[in-house]
């Protein structure tokens, strides 16, 4: 008899992992069989997770944290042993404000995207008519990147420009009508919108941090707890799968498995695109390839960095106010548990990293780091505006931001 | 107390008004519309809103909240933290709901009880009649593998159900699916 869970999700490409650990086996050949349990809204995901309907779930970074500090819901502490991605998002403009401030056929440089939507968005302020982002969720890495961004650039979220929550479906359809100059969302979405020719993609969030982290599993901690051998079960088939799904080998099987009705319900050649790092960026254009777009096992990607965790702890002190509160920063980096991933891989062929927290940023180049067991070289992780965040001093982090 | 109804399905927004209007002093408005949700739940202005659980702009309406609650309008997911069983009961229901904070738990129960109620009820109804349908569909498949039997094996209709009943039984499936396979059989050999 075999261990079930039921891990839920949203449609997007970084639900890939869990989907295919299940389609491929992987999660069979770990002695545990998965259930996916599709919802439509980030909302639902996380109330499934809370009442049990549940076991694990795919879900945005930052929403695993803020469920365990209670923001928008009775806390509960959750626990994220597996990421399930860097990155993926990419920023999509109406055609028209594209090409005010981005050249055609290439992505744009952050800083002179920036450096050009600073203007437009200060006369459109002026006119009382401020520019209007959407992304998909307050507690999303897509919202942290946006913002992170913008302010670097000059602009300032929720005086110069305006940020509302949009669902990913509705994104097109959003911007077909005007009701947002821009959207921050992942994988098919963009890409459906250039089809449609309502936008642009003009800049990737990997061009804001290069690393940056995007979905995790996660879990209630006393289910992680009570179920930690299934759960290391579960580690080892998520890597096994994002080890197969980096092999362009895979990626024709890959993108028509995640476009089935039952999981993406869109179309494989869409999805594609995101798996092979390959993306039309407008229509009637040759696509190009953006080789760090949808980062994915290399580089222990899959780590669970306590940094990560204390950086987006920064990011909702910084958007939500209220101000650092060094108890919650403790629970915040709590979440992420590097521990249980080294546990269900130790002795596999897996490198291990030797720490469990990062400074962030930092690297400019390919560096050997530390391991436990393994070799691992991490190349750049920059920030576009060359800030580094060190883990060591959140406080100082947060005073120095714009 | 102002009570907004949020959901996509028509028909189930009407069930739940229904089971609503029994209450006193509730004032209900039923919004199923997804464009300009978010701007009618403001002149609404409600103190409880219910709305699907499989409902795709949850994300957008909480957000909304949470700005709101920027203008000191609390609200609160569901009841309050102690009330697990109540919340469970809505999520198996698949209603959430939205409440704001400071209102009586004596008020919001009923509410919030009788909306599970009616959820519950709804996807009976639902599947009661997927499962007529489908009873429909299956009697017609075997007329037709009936039929199919009849003019291809020169059966009499008796003895085209027997022959259907009894592969079944031999091979432990039931009729409809034997039907289901003849008619699909005969689909491919370029029946019609």
């Amino acid at each position: 008899m075999m261990a079930e869970l039921t891990i839920g999700f949203l449609p997007l490409v970084d639900a890939c992992l869990p989907i295919l650990a299940r389609e491929h086996g992987f999660a069979e050949a770990e002695g545990i069989s998965l259930r996916l349990l599709k919802d439509m809204s980030w909302a639902t995901v996380l109330d499934r997770l809370l009442y049990g309907h549940s076991d694990a779930a795919h879900m945005v970074a930052p929403l695993a944290i803020a469920a365990t500090l209670g923001r928008g819901r009775p806390a509960q502490p959750l626990s994220v042993p597996f990421v399930l991605g860097l990155n993926g998002n990419a920023i999509t403009l109406r055609p028209e404000l594209a090409d005010q401030v981005c050249p055609k056929g290439q992505l744009g440089d952050p800083r002179e995207v920036g450096a050009s939507l600073l203007k437009v968005a200060t006369a459109r302020a002026q006119q009382g008519r401020p520019l209007r982002f959407g992304v998909v969720h307050r507690y999303s890495s897509h919202n942290y990147m946006l913002r992170y961004w913008l302010a670097a650039s000059g602009i300032r979220p929720d005086h110069d420009v305006e940020i509302v929550t949009i669902a990913p479906p509705f994104c097109t359809d959003a911007l077909d009508a005007g009701e947002v100059d821009g959207i921050c969302v992942g994988e098919p979405w963009n890409s459906v919108a250039v089809e449609r020719g309502a936008g642009r993609i003009v800049l990737v969030t990997a061009q804001v941090w290069r690393r940056g982290v995007e979905k995790v599993l996660a879990l209630r901690e006393p289910v992680l707890e009570a179920r930690h051998e299934e759960v290391e079960a579960l580690v080892r088939a998520l890597i096994a799968t994002a080890r197969h799904f980096v092999d362009p080998e895979n990626w024709d099987t890959n993108a028509a498995i995640l476009a089935r009705p039952e999981y993406l319900d869109g179309s494989a050649e869409l999805i594609r695109r995101a798996i092979a790092d390959r993306l039309l960026l407008a229509q009637g254009e040759e696509p190009i390839h953006f080789p760090d777009f949808m980062f994915q096992y290399r580089e222990a990607a899959n780590f669970p960095w306590v940094s990560q965790a204390e950086w987006l702890y920064t990011q909702m002190v910084r958007w939500d106010g209220g101000g650092f509160v060094a108890a919650d920063a403790a629970k915040a980096a709590r979440v992420f548990r590097p521990d249980v991933y080294r546990s269900a891989l130790l002795g596999t062929a897996e490198p291990l990293p030797g720490a469990s927290s990062k400074v962030e940023g930092s690297l400019g180049g390919p560096t050997v780091v530390g391991t436990q067991q393994g070799l691992i070289t991490m190349e750049r992780n920059a920030f576009f505006d060359g800030r580094v965040f060190d883990p060591a001093d959140l406080p100082g982090y947060l005073a120095s931001l714009p | 107390m102002r009570i907004a109804i949020v959901d996509e399905s028509a028909s189930r927004a009407a069930v739940i008004h229904e089971g609503l209007a029994a209450l006193n002093d509730c004032e209900i408005f039923v919004v199923t519309e997804r464009s300009g949700l978010v701007k009618r739940i403001g002149e609404i202005a409600p103190d409880i809103v219910l709305i699907d659980l499989g409902n795709p702009s949850r994300d957008m309406l909480e957000e909304y909240f949470a700005v709101t609650r920027a203008l000191a309008r609390p609200i609160a997911m569901f009841v309050d933290e102690s009330d697990d069983e109540a919340i469970a009961a809505s999520i198996d229901a698949g209603v959430s709901s939205y409440v704001i904070d400071g209102l009586a738990p004596h008020r919001i129960r009923p509410i919030l009880d009788l909306a599970v109620r009616r959820f519950n009820a709804f996807t009976r109804l639902q599947a009661d009649l997927a499962e007529a349908q489908g009873k429909l569909a299956e009697r017609e498949c075997i007329d037709r593998a009936k039929r199919i039997l009849m003019d291809s094996r020169r059966m009499s209709e008796p003895e085209a159900y027997a022959e259907l009943r009894k592969t079944a039984m031999n091979q432990g499936r039931r009729i409809g699916e034997i039907a289901e396979a003849v008619v699909t059989a005969h689909k491919l050999m370029g029946g019609a």
